[in-house]
């Protein structure tokens, strides 16, 4: 009997001994196809580390966004892993809220990851963030329609030709519109189309000396274009349009053209989501000769808080997510075709991946095409290609975003816009000490 | 004549009742009949009659465990509205049975509170929370959801126990009952109607409350509204999967305000005519 309680006591004490080693790290993330995808396959990662434990979080978008910048900036240490985007990385990491990820393991190969997603994740050189997946914008269009226009869509479209087939391909009698774009406010809905619009259009948001840009010709050639298009062209109602109103448009065959994100590519060419699964068509995003088109850079990252007690395990784990192993247990788990896009050179140069993803090529030369350091014709002192990565971007974006949405829905003109964008611009930027 | 007219004004009356109804209803109704689509059906526009697909049910569930967050609502909504009671109780005795000059007033600045917004505070009550180890606590969200549905419990409560004739209460004290027994024995079981409605409703608040127990919890404590959340997607189309998870969160207190809405409509008018 007593040996018998001397045993079971020595396993328990073994046993809390054990729990107490292992260790446990929060991850906040998104709640998108990929991330969900992720979740499912960490039994890989928890049997390789059997003392690490995952709690997982996931959240929309704006309150992930809200709830990890409230815990970052008072070190909360509420989580050990944060899904965080190209805009947040440059401007946390130079608060020193990020730490740096210097120790992905000597298998990990960060020279694989495409530079143009490296650059925007990186400060002084330094990896701030590992990508999970990447993303840019392109034309998205319906095969058939183009063909019914007698049109033929170049790989590299201008803005000239989309607005020549959008008047083509509109046909309001059977429900189609010529072309499908993002009009709903918010820096990240229609200011990320629009801010990346007018990089081809030649249009800058500051000049070198961080006075507002909205007065200029350009921005005025970008605005106007986009309400001209969307109001001969577009659908009914499309200031309340964003990234999912629009996929919803698309997939029931309402769209001839849509310009958004890459990652839209695997929903619209799904046959059990989309009804024009077979019939769509990609190319480049337009450009109006000026040496710079209309697409964006974006990928969603997988970061650690400074404030983490639990850097190492946090760390493992990053290294893990955006491995190039990782990439291949997707593969043959669910298919190549499944495989988080837009972050390592060598998914694209793999012949499996190029033939169960027909849109890979137009994504990795869309990735390609965007330069965060140089987003526009005229030099900046930002980066970002489709925002502008400062704190005050968020606040002032969405501003300039309702701005915009409303001169698409006619409660104002293109010119009572831009003077209020102008305004609202160059008094946020003396409040926060840009403009002496 | 008179019981004709009177036949055809209960008709409109009842018709009329029943359309305000159906429209307030809605909403939820179509919630639960997307809930049994598919995404695809989901997205192709207005139809009432689902495939009756359960997909989105078993995802939903396989994506992230539904019985946990249940279980923390279960326990903060009733965890926070018995804490609330055992406040509002006692300050509610005060204020209808000894009131002062500044009773009013004290009513008034309690109900302004609520005027607020709550994003205005969301940054001191988060630095508390943190130095205190309160985050993503169950303690920390119940007192939590209990102060900021205390006014309304209090404004209810005092509404009721105001109802009450004071003199019964003197005739306690008369018969030598101390604060406690007068309080426990005479003036509860009277205020049992209106402390039943108070409790519903207070139940009901803290369960849809979704700005504290979202921001404030991450994986221990987060409730049904978190769990909805999570299934709300930038790019993507889940209709289906959300309103699965929104007719599994709103469900529980759905069934319970339709067994109690006598009670709570009766709390909620309660000297409304006098």
């Amino acid at each position: 009997m007593k040996l018998r309680t001397l045993t079971l006591g020595l396993l328990s004490a073994s046993a809390l001994a054990f729990a107490a080693h292992a260790e446990s790290i929060t991850i906040a993330t998104v709640n998108n196809g990929d991330m969900v995808r992720m979740q499912k396959l960490t039994e890989d990662f928890t049997k390789a580390n059997p003392d690490i434990q995952l709690n997982w979080v996931t959240l929309e978008e704006n309150v992930l966004r809200e709830r990890v910048t409230t815990d970052i900036a008072t070190k909360g240490g509420q989580y050990d892993v944060m899904t965080i985007g190209t805009y947040e990385v440059p401007i946390w990491a130079k608060q020193s809220w990020l730490l740096p990820l210097d120790k992905l393991g000597d298998d990990y190969d960060a020279k694989d990851i495409i530079p143009a997603i490296a650059g925007g994740l990186s400060v002084d050189g330094k990896l701030y963030a590992a990508p999970f997946y990447g993303e840019s914008s392109f034309v998205m269009y319906r095969k058939d329609l183009m063909e019914k226009a007698g049109l033929k869509m170049p790989d590299a479209p201008t803005w000239d030709f989309i607005k020549q087939a959008a008047d083509k391909m509109t046909d309001r009698a059977n429900g189609v519109n010529g072309v499908c774009l993002r009009g709903k406010a918010g820096w990240g809905e229609n200011m990320a189309f629009l801010t990346a619009m007018s990089n081809s259009f030649g249009a800058r948001w500051f000049d070198e000396n961080w006075k507002p840009q909205f007065d200029q010709p350009e921005w005025k050639k970008t605005l106007q274009f986009y309400v001209d298009l969307m109001k001969a062209d577009g659908p009914e109602g499309a200031s309340s349009n964003g990234f999912n109103e629009n996929l919803a448009l698309f997939q029931q065959g309402k769209c001839g053209m849509w310009i958004d994100a890459t990652v839209a590519a695997s929903f619209v060419s799904d046959p059990k989501a989309s009804q024009v699964a077979d019939k769509v068509g990609y190319a480049l995003a337009p450009d109006n000769g000026l040496g710079k088109r209309g697409n964006w850079l974006w990928a969603w990252s997988l970061a650690i808080p400074a404030g983490t007690k639990k850097a190492d395990a946090a760390e493992k784990f990053v290294s893990w997510a955006t491995s190039k192993h990782y990439a291949e247990l997707v593969a043959s788990k669910e298919g190549w075709a499944n495989v988080p896009p837009g972050t390592r050179s060598s998914l694209y140069a793999n012949a499996e991946y190029q033939k169960a993803a027909p849109f890979a090529k137009m994504t990795l030369d869309s990735i390609n095409a965007a330069d965060p350091t140089h987003p526009t014709v005229k030099p900046v002192p930002y980066v970002g290609v489709q925002f502008v990565a400062i704190p005050e971007f968020q606040g002032l974006g969405t501003t300039v975003g309702q701005l915009f949405s409303a001169a698409l829905a006619g409660q104002s003109s293109v010119d009572d816009a831009l003077k209020q964008a102008q305004d609202a611009a160059t008094a946020a930027m003396t409040e926060g000490g840009y403009i002496k | 004549m008179a019981r004709a007219v009177t036949t055809q004004h209960k008709t409109i009356a009842t018709v009329a009742a029943w359309i305000v109804a159906l429209l307030i209803f809605f909403p939820i109704l179509y919630t639960i009949i997307t809930s049994f689509k598919s995404e695809q059906e989901a997205i192709q526009g207005f139809a009432l009659i689902p495939s009756g697909t359960f997909e989105s049910y078993t995802e939903v569930q396989a994506q992230s465990g539904y019985f946990k967050f249940f279980f923390n609502s279960v326990l903060l909504s009733v965890g926070s509205t018995v804490l609330a009671l055992l406040v509002a109780i006692p300050a509610a005795w005060s204020m209808a049975f000894s009131p002062t000059k500044r009773t009013k007033d004290i009513l008034m600045w309690m109900l302004s509170t609520k005027m607020m917004p709550a994003v205005a505070v969301l940054f001191p009550i988060y630095l508390i929370f943190r130095d205190t180890g309160l985050l993503d606590s169950r303690i920390g969200l119940m007192v939590m959801l209990m102060l900021i549905n205390l006014p309304i419990v209090v404004w209810m409560l005092y509404t009721y126990f105001r109802e009450i004739p004071g003199e019964i209460l003197e005739a306690a004290r008369m018969d030598g009952a101390s604060l406690w027994n007068e309080i426990i024995y005479v003036l509860t079981p009277m205020a049992v109607p209106g402390i039943a409605s108070t409790m519903l409703l207070n139940i009901i608040l803290a369960w849809n409350e979704a700005f504290w127990t979202i921001r404030l919890t991450t994986t221990e404590a987060a409730p049904l509204t978190a769990f909805i959340s999570s299934f709300s997607s930038p790019q993507g189309l889940f209709w289906a999967k959300l309103s699965a998870a929104s007719t599994l969160a709103i469900a529980p207190i759905l069934i319970m305000g339709w067994f109690s809405q006598k009670q709570l409509v009766r709390g909620l008018t309660f000297g409304a005519v006098k």
